[in-house]
C-alpha cells in the first residue's frame, strides 16, 4: 500500500521548480519602463486643465518629462540586471529545502496585478463622477469583507454584528471631531485602536460560544451600539444623527470651494480651477489606499504563525489546545485585528458621507458584507474582492428592479449554495517550494 | 530499525530502566488521580510515574478509564482529585495548552488533523509556541522573523522525511491515507519538541505492517530525541514489545503495574481481560 502510493505521487526531486527564465529579460524590462512611463506619465506628467465645461490635457514641461524618461531607465536597467543579481544572491545565499511562496509568484503574476494597480490608479481620470462614487463605495465594502473575511472565514467564528465595528468606526471619527476637533488623519488611527478595543470587549463575552449562539450573540452586539447610538442623545444626536463631518485632507488643503480659516483650498494652492471631481477622486484614491494596505496586510498575517493558528482553530481547537496554542489568545486576536479594519472603513465612510446616523448601521449592513465574504468563498481574498463589486454593482445595474432587490439577492444566495457552496473564488492553500540546494 | 525492535523485544527480561530502579526523580509522577462525573467514579486512585527515556504503557479493558486518564493528565478535563507533577511542577489545575507548553503533548484516539489545511501546514501551525509571533516583525519580515520561519519549515521539512510523508508535502492532511494521517499527528507533536509524548492508541485501524512501522518509530523516537513516552494501546504485542513498564488500569482503579513480563503472568490482569472463570 505505503508503495503504491510512493509511486503514485511525484518525487521531491521532480517536484522542484525551474528556475525562472531568463530567456528574455529585454522584452520584461521594455514592458516595466512603458509601464513606468505609461502610469507615471499619466499622473504626473500631465495635467487637467478645465476651462468652463471642458476639460483639456496639457502636457507637462521638459523638465517633468525628464525626469520621468530617467526614472523609466532606471527600472530599464534594474529589471535587465536584476536575474543575474538574485542569481547571485541564490547562489550566495544557504540552500533550504523549503521555501514559502513569495507575494508576487512569477512574473507573469507581477505584471497582472501591476497593471491592476495601475488600471485602478487610472480609472478615476478616465470616468465620470458617479462612476467613481460608486467605484468608492465598492473599496469600502471590499475592506469590511476582508475584515469580516478574517473572523468568519479565517477563524471560523461566525459574526453577525460586524456592522456595530463599523459605526463604533464612524462614531469615533464624527465624535472625535464634533466634540474635540480632531482631523480625519489624526481620527483614523483612533477609530482603528477604539475599534479594536470594542473587538477585544465583545471577544470576551463570547469566548466560549461556537456556532449558533457566537452568531446569536454578536448578532445582539450589532444592534446594541445601533440602539445606544439611537438613543444617547445628549452624546451622538440620536436619531438625527452627525452632520458636518469634514472631508478627508491632502496635507492640510482642503477640497472646498472656500477653505476654512488660515487654510489653502486644495485647487488655488496649485493654481488650478475649483472642481467638485477633484474632491470624489481623492477619496477614490484614499479607499484604493486603505484597501491596497488592508490587502497587503491581511495577505502578511495569512502567512504568519497567527494566521496559521486562526485557521488552525477553524478546524480544530482542541488539537489546538494539545499543541500549546491558547485558544482564548488566538480568537481574541482574530475578533480585534478583524473588527479594526471595520474601524478604519467607518472612519472612512463617516469622513466620505459628511453626515451619519444610527440609520446606516442596521442589521442589513452586516448581512451584505457577511453575504460577500460567503459569495467570495471563505477565507479567500480575490474571492472577496469580486464578491464586494458583484454585491454593491449588481443592485445599481438593476436599479428598475429595486423593489426586488431583496428577492434577487436572496435567489443568488440560495443559487450560489446549492451550486458553487465554497464561493466565486474558493481558498487556495499557499503552495510550500522546494528549492533547489 | 529491525535490530531496535528486536533489542526493544529482548530487554523485556530487565525492561525496568536504571532510572526507575535507583529511585530517580520521575519526568511525570501522577498520584492518587480521580475524575467523578456526577456520581460515576470513572477514575479512582490511580497512579503513574515516567521516568525520563521510558516508554510506559496504560492498559485496561475497553471502558476501563485509560482515555480518562489521559485527558486529566493532559489538562483536557479537569481532574476532581489527586495530583499531577510533570518535572517536580503541579500541572492538575493548568488549562490543556499549558501543559503542552510545559513539554507535555498528546494525540488523540480519532485522528484530530486539521483537515483543510496541507501536510507542511500542519507542522507549521504545531511549532507556533516556538515561531516568531510578534505581529510588527512579521508584518515588515525582519530578518529575524524570516529566521524564524525557515527554522520551522526546516523543522517540518525533516519531519516529514523522517515519517515519510515529504512527498505528501502539499497534500491537505485530510486526504492522506488513514496510516499516513496517524504519522502526521505524531511527527506534529514532535515538532512542538515535547519531553513527554502522549500516544492515545496509536496503532488503532493500522494493519500490521503499518503497526511494525509505528513500533520502530516510538523506539527511534525515545532512543534518538531523547524523549519519554506515554502510551494507551490495545495491541499487547506492540505494548509487550516496547514498554518499560506497563501500568492495568480496570474499572477505573489501578489493577497492577510492572513490566511486561510480570503483568503478563499476573493473574488479575488476566482475569480482567478474560472475565472471572
Amino acid at each position: 500500500m505505503a508503495q503504491i502510493l510512493k509511486k503514485a505521487g511525484t518525487s521531491p526531486a521532480e517536484a522542484i521548480p525551474p528556475q525562472p527564465s531568463y530567456r528574455r529579460p529585454w522584452w520584461s524590462a521594455t514592458a516595466a519602463a512603458v509601464l513606468t512611463l505609461v502610469l507615471g506619465g499619466s499622473v504626473l506628467g500631465v495635467q487637467l486643465e478645465s476651462t468652463g465645461i471642458t476639460t483639456t490635457v496639457r502636457l507637462m514641461g521638459m523638465e517633468t518629462w525628464g525626469w520621468l524618461l530617467a526614472a523609466a531607465l532606471a527600472v530599464f536597467l534594474h529589471q535587465l540586471i536584476r536575474p543575474q543579481v538574485e542569481d547571485w544572491r541564490a547562489r550566495t545565499r544557504k540552500p533550504s529545502r523549503f521555501t514559502l511562496p513569495k507575494i508576487f509568484s512569477g512574473q507573469k503574476r507581477q505584471l497582472w496585478i501591476m497593471l491592476a494597480i495601475g488600471a485602478l490608479l487610472i480609472f478615476p481620470f478616465m470616468s465620470n463622477r458617479s462612476a467613481v462614487d460608486l467605484a468608492t463605495l465598492t473599496l469600502i465594502y471590499i475592506m469590511l469583507g476582508l475584515g469580516l473575511n478574517v473572523v468568519v472565514g479565517l477563524a471560523g467564528l461566525l459574526d453577525l454584528g460586524y456592522v456595530g465595528f463599523y459605526a463604533v468606526g464612524a462614531y469615533t471619527y464624527a465624535l472625535l471631531n464634533s466634540y474635540l476637533g480632531f482631523s480625519f488623519w489624526e481620527a483614523l488611527p483612533l477609530a482603528g485602536l477604539m475599534t479594536a478595543l470594542f473587538g477585544y470587549l465583545l471577544g470576551f463575552p463570547v469566548l466560549r460560544l461556537r456556532g449558533d449562539y457566537l452568531a446569536i450573540v454578536t448578532l445582539g452586539f450589532g444592534e446594541i451600539i445601533r440602539i445606544l447610538l439611537n438613543n444617547w442623545t445628549e452624546l451622538t444626536g440620536g436619531p438625527n444623527g452627525i452632520a458636518r463631518i469634514p472631508k478627508p485632507t491632502f496635507f492640510d488643503l482642503e477640497f472646498t470651494r472656500k477653505a476654512q480659516e488660515g487654510n489653502v483650498p486644495f485647487h488655488e494652492y496649485f493654481g488650478i480651477a475649483y472642481d467638485p471631481s477633484y474632491k470624489i477622486i481623492y477619496l477614490y484614491l484614499l479607499a484604493l489606499i486603505l484597501v491596497l494596505i488592508t490587502l497587503f496586510v491581511i495577505y502578511r498575517l495569512l502567512r504568519m504563525p497567527i494566521g496559521r493558528a486562526w485557521e488552525a482553530l477553524r478546524e480544530d481547537d482542541i488539537a489546538c489546545r494539545s499543541l500549546g496554542m491558547n485558544p482564548t489568545g488566538i480568537k481574541l486576536s482574530a475578533f480585534t485585528i478583524g473588527a479594526s479594519f471595520a474601524g478604519f472603513a467607518g472612519a472612512f465612510f463617516a469622513a466620505r458621507q459628511g453626515f451619519i446616523s444610527p440609520e446606516s448601521f442596521t442589521f442589513i449592513e452586516s448581512a451584505i458584507i457577511l453575504a460577500i465574504v460567503v459569495l467570495g468563498g471563505m477565507g479567500s481574498q480575490l474571492g472577496v474582492i469580486l464578491a464586494a463589486i458583484a454585491m454593491t454593482l449588481l443592485p445599481e445595474l438593476a436599479r428598475e428592479f429595486n423593489e426586488y432587490r431583496m428577492l434577487l439577492f436572496g435567489l443568488m444566495m440560495v443559487l450560489m449554495m446549492v451550486w458553487r457552496p465554497q464561493g466565486l473564488v474558493p481558498l487556495k492553500r499557499p503552495h510550500m517550494e522546494l528549492d533547489r540546494g | 530499525m529491525a535490530d531496535a525492535l528486536r533489542n526493544a523485544d529482548n530487554s523485556d527480561m530487565s525492561s525496568t530502566t536504571q532510572a526507575r530502579l535507583a529511585g530517580e526523580a520521575p519526568l511525570l509522577n501522577v498520584r492518587d488521580l480521580a475524575m467523578q462525573f456526577g456520581g460515576l467514579k470513572a477514575v479512582d486512585g490511580v497512579a503513574l510515574k515516567v521516568h525520563p527515556g521510558e516508554v510506559v504503557s496504560v492498559i485496561g479493558p475497553n471502558g476501563a478509564g485509560k482515555t480518562t486518564v489521559f485527558n486529566c493528565i493532559s489538562g483536557f478535563y479537569q481532574p476532581t482529585g489527586g495530583e499531577v507533577y510533570f518535572e517536580d511542577k503541579p500541572m492538575h489545575r493548568l488549562p490543556g495548552f499549558k501543559i503542552a507548553q510545559a513539554g507535555m503533548v498528546r494525540t488523540f484516539q480519532n485522528v484530530r488533523l486539521f483537515k483543510e489545511m496541507t501536510v507542511v501546514e500542519n507542522l507549521l501551525v504545531a511549532q507556533h509556541m516556538h515561531a516568531e509571533r510578534n505581529l510588527l516583525r512579521g508584518l515588515f519580515k525582519t530578518p529575524g522573523y524570516r529566521r524564524s520561519e525557515k527554522a520551522l519549515m526546516q523543522q517540518a521539512g525533516d519531519w516529514l522525511e523522517r515519517v515519510g510523508l515529504l512527498e505528501f508535502a502539499n497534500r491537505e492532511a485530510g486526504n492522506l491515507a488513514y496510516g499516513q494521517q496517524r504519522r502526521l499527528e505524531i511527527a506534529r507533536c514532535m515538532v512542538a519538541r515535547p519531553k513527554l509524548l502522549m500516544l492515545d492508541e496509536p496503532a488503532a485501524g493500522l494493519n500490521p505492517n503499518e503497526t511494525r512501522d509505528l513500533d520502530d518509530l516510538i523506539v527511534s523516537l525515545t532512543r534518538d530525541e531523547g524523549i519519554s513516552v506515554l502510551l494507551i494501546e490495545h495491541d499487547m504485542s506492540l505494548v509487550m514489545g516496547i514498554s518499560d513498564h506497563i501500568y492495568v488500569v480496570n474499572q477505573g482503579q489501578p489493577l497492577a503495574d510492572g513490566t511486561p513480563d510480570e503483568i503478563r503472568h499476573n493473574d488479575a490482569v488476566i482475569k480482567a481481560y478474560l472475565g472471572e472463570e
